[in-house]
Formats: C-alpha cells, structure tokens, sequence
C-alpha cells in the first residue's frame, strides 16, 4: 500500500497528542483495529520538522521487550555522538541548535533505485512502527529505548539491491559548521558504519526517526539513525546522508580508529572482553547506585532472530 | 588580629583550615549532587562518581607538585606547610576513586576485581599508583619522617612516579579522545622540567664554585 505523493499535512491536521494518546487507547482495547490501522498508517511515514513533535500513525511492532524503559531524560542526555564532543553530556549541550531540516539522503551503488532524496519522501512509503529495544553500548552500560522507526529491511527492499549488492554503507552529516566535534580529528570524519546485506535484511534493524512517540533528538541521531539491537551501541550510526550498497566491506569508524578494539561485526558477546574491559557485564541505566550490574546476554538477549547469520563465523576472532 | 601574627601562626590558624576545607568541596559536591541539592550526578551515576574521585586525586597531585617549584620562584617559603595536607587529600581521592570502583563498580566481587587487576594493564597501573600513595600517606607523619631520616625524601621522590602511573591510567582508560590526560601530562612535564632544570643549573653552578679556587 504505497502511496507515492500523498498530499502535504499541514501543522493544523496533524492530530494532538491528547487525540493521538486517546486514539492509541482505542486501539489498544482492540474494537475495530483493523480498519483504524488502515486509515493511519495510509498516509506513510512522517515526521513534523518540530523538536520533540508527537508521531502520529505509530503501530506497534515486533520484536519489543517488556522491561522497564530508561527514561527520555537519560536517554537524551547520556549520549555517545563525537560529532558534537566527546563527553556523554556534550552532544545534548551542542546539539541544540543543529539543523535535522532540510535533510536529504543519498542511495548509492549496486540498487535499482538511487539517488538524492529529502527526507520525507525517503521515509514515505514506509508506515512507523514502536520497537522497544535493549541498546548495549561497547563502554558496558545499557538502556531500553522505545524507538520509533522504518524496519531498514523494508528500505534496502525498495530500493532493490542487485546481486552485487553485498553490504550496506551508512555515513553521517559531516558539517563543521553546525558539529563542533568534527572540527577536531577525534575520528577520521564522516562517520562511517556498514552492515552485510543479510544483516541489513534481517527484520530486527530499524531506521529510528523517533523516541517514547516522538521526533527524535538532534543529540539522539535527528533525523534519522541505524538501530541495531544485537551489536554494539558504536553501530547504530546517526544523522545518515548517505546509504550505500557495496560489493566490498565498507570501512567503519571505529574499527578504523582502534582495529584491536572495535571489530566490524561488533556483535554483543559476553565471551569477547574488550582488550581493556570485560563486556560479561553490564550497567543498566537508571538503575541506581546500588542495583550492581546484570549479565551480558549474547548478541544482548537477541540470539534467536540473528544467531543463524553467523553460524560458520569465529566469533573470537571477528569480534 | 591578623596582622598581628607572624605569618607561619597565620598560615596554621587560618590558612590551614580554610585551604582544608576548600579541598574537600569536590567531595561535598559529590554527595551534595547525588541529592541533587547542587546539581545532578546524571544518567549513570557511578561513572560519574569514579570519574570526579579520579580526577581530583589527579588534580591534587599536581598542586601538590606544584608546591615547590611555586615556592622557589616565588620566595613564598610558607607554601611549603601546605604541601603534606595537599599530599594527603591526593591520597584521600585516589582512596575514594578506588573504593567507588571497588564497592559501586565492581560490587566487590573478587573474581571480577582479580580479573581486572590482573588482566587489564590500565587498571594494574592505577592500583601500584594507589599502593605508592599509601606508602607515602603513611610515612607522612613528622614521627615516620625523623625516623627514616635519608631515606624518607628518597621514598617521597615516588609522588612523581605516582603522577606518571595516575596520568597513565587516565590516559589508557579514555575510548579515543586524549586531550584531557595530555594536559595532565604537559603540566606534568613542566613540573618534572622545571626540577630537572634546577637540577642541572646547581650541579654547574656548584662545579664552578669547587673549580675556581684552583684556578687563583
């Protein structure tokens, strides 16, 4: 049900948040689910260009654990995104004022479809989705982010990758002007990340554009970022220009930085220490000072959806 | 009042308590933040803790360092009253940094502890500079002093290896972005420069000194 130029909503139809949150009560009690997805989900993806707009058309998705959420202050406050410092609280105090529109994506390389699109139209033919995920990240601390998102398996099909295909590169914004960090050659700039295409295939992956209903942050990834619950927070590139499909391994960011430390695949694995820290355990955050860390699962608790793409793999030594 | 008291008798009433007092106003702040009374320790608290303790022993062994090259410059031979307290609240961060990470971080479970202290070299580096520093708190008292006699000042030159295992394991521990512990290794540098320098200037100076005679 791909609609390709659906009118444009302007701000006035856009449904409040109290009619949003009734309507999602309505569909929670489950009268007349059917038909309601149908009318809100016709309309495509859309994400107003407004900080912290409330996302309309949001069905729940697959895959969503049931613990206890990280709060959206610590979500939107703790954050790893060099391009605007190196600290966890500098990308919330720099990211302020950055521009998430206009924004256009490049699709590029071995795909039926490529070229430049704005934002909107990239996000359109796809309906949003809640997935409430674990996010592990390589410094051992943990949270658990209901996203908003497009499964990215849906876009690498839409864009129709050809046989050649064989991983997907992602890149990040490199503007000097609006991100401090890359002023400084704290990594090698842009930001780089990639997956195979059976990884980027797979239906656990999604494109975020949203967090707890609403627009993402700019310290978050705005206006869109990769979301891959088995792997290393580090893969979960933000604010992506550019997509690309490739027949070659793609370079990432920090399995350029430290080759020793940081491994392409970077899957979560409790065996695997980091060379300077163990990983078998981890900090939920928000936790509290005295609640200890819990274990580490493999591949972070996902291991049934994706432990099959990496049956004949040595997991030791492409950590 | 005040003017009337010699200035060692002012630095001891007064100088002391309110230089005391100052040093443990990181620490105050930790608790005070966890209260969120002054500010926030954030969304991972324990981090935070650990990295505050860290960083002031840090600070504190360089101020303390810093004691007496100040002193020589500035002819301000009170300075040298402050150094054993200043010294001493080094030891007393570098203590709370390592018992954040023992108790909050680690939970005290020995096998993870052995296993860090034995496998991560980043971790090693810290726990000798905290041995060292305990030797030297030790030893600080004016008794242990009389009674080491020589050997004390030799034992107390290790405040410059402790800084350089303290900035080390700072530097070791940090993802990708060094900035920070090289600051601490410059100011380091100048430190163990400028005594260095002193060093050498007097040896000339004091061969001059024996080899003019002979020349007359």
């Amino acid at each position: 049900m791909l609609i390709k130029k659906p009118a444009d909503i302007r701000p006035s139809e856009i449904t409040s948040e109290t009619n949003f949150l009734n309507r999602r009560d309505f569909l929670r009690s489950g009268a007349f689910a059917g038909g309601a997805l149908v009318t809100t989900t016709a309309a495509g993806a859309l994400v107003p260009d407004q900080k912290g707009a409330q996302l309309a058309g949001v069905a729940p998705g697959p895959f969503s654990t049931s613990e206890t959420q990280t709060s959206y202050e610590d979500i939107t406050t703790y954050n790893n995104y060099y391009e605007f410092g190196t600290n966890k609280a500098d990308p919330f105090a720099n990211a302020q004022d950055f521009k998430p529109r206009p924004w256009t994506i490049s699709v590029e390389g071995h795909a039926d479809k490529t070229g430049t699109f704005d934002f909107e139209d990239f996000i359109k033919p796809f309906d949003l989705e809640e997935r409430i995920y674990r996010m592990r990240c390589v410094e051992a601390w943990s949270m658990v982010i209901p996203w908003v998102g497009i499964p990215l398996a849906e876009v690498v099909k839409y864009f129709g990758p050809t046989s050649k295909a064989r991983f997907v590169a992602f890149e990040t914004l490199n503007d000097p002007e609006q991100m401090p960090g890359v002023r400084r050659p704290n990594l090698d700039w842009p930001y780089r990340e990639g997956l195979t295409i059976a990884e980027a295939t797979n239906p656990l992956p999604l494109l975020a554009v949203g967090i707890y209903g609403r627009a993402i942050p700019n310290q978050n990834g705005a206006p869109i970022r990769l979301v891959v619950p088995w792997k290393y927070g580090f893969k979960g590139i933000k604010g992506i220009v550019k997509i690309s499909f490739t027949s070659t391994r793609p370079q990432t960011s920090w399995n350029m930085a430290a080759p020793r430390e940081y491994g392409f695949y970077a899957n979560v694995n409790p065996q695997v220490d980091h060379p300077r820290w163990s990983q078998a355990r981890e900090r939920r955050i928000g936790s509290g000072l005295f609640a200890g860390k819990q274990e580490t699962l493999m591949f972070n608790g996902y291991g049934e959806h994706v432990a099959h793409l990496y049956k004949d793999l040595n997991l030791r030594r492409n950590f | 009042m005040i003017a009337s008291l010699d200035t060692l008798t002012q630095v001891r009433r007064i100088w002391k308590p309110v230089v005391f007092l100052l040093c443990l106003v990181p620490a105050t702040l930790v608790v005070t933040d966890g209260f969120e009374i002054t500010g926030r320790l954030g969304a991972n608290p324990i981090e935070e803790i650990q990295d505050r303790f860290g960083i002031w022993a840090l600070r504190f062994i360089m101020i303390t360092l810093a004691i007496t090259p100040l002193r020589r410059i500035t002819q301000w031979n009170w300075l040298g009253r402050f150094r054993r307290m200043l010294g001493l609240f080094t030891f007393f961060y570098a203590l709370m940094h390592f018992l954040t990470w023992f108790i909050l971080d680690s939970e005290m479970l020995i096998s993870a502890i052995l296993e860090d202290l034995t496998k991560r070299p980043f971790i090693m580096i810290g726990f000798a500079a905290l041995v060292l520093l305990t030797a030297l708190a030790v030893t600080s008292t004016d008794g242990m002093r009389r009674r080491l006699g020589r050997r004390w000042q030799r034992l107390h030159y290790a405040a410059y290896v402790i800084a350089f295992l303290g900035v080390s394991h700072y530097w070791w521990q940090v993802k990708k972005d060094v900035t920070e512990p090289l600051n601490y290794a410059a100011i380091l540098t100048v430190l163990l420069g400028a005594r260095l320098f002193w060093r050498w200037t007097r040896k000339r100076k004091t061969a001059k000194d024996f080899s003019a005679p002979k020349q007359s």
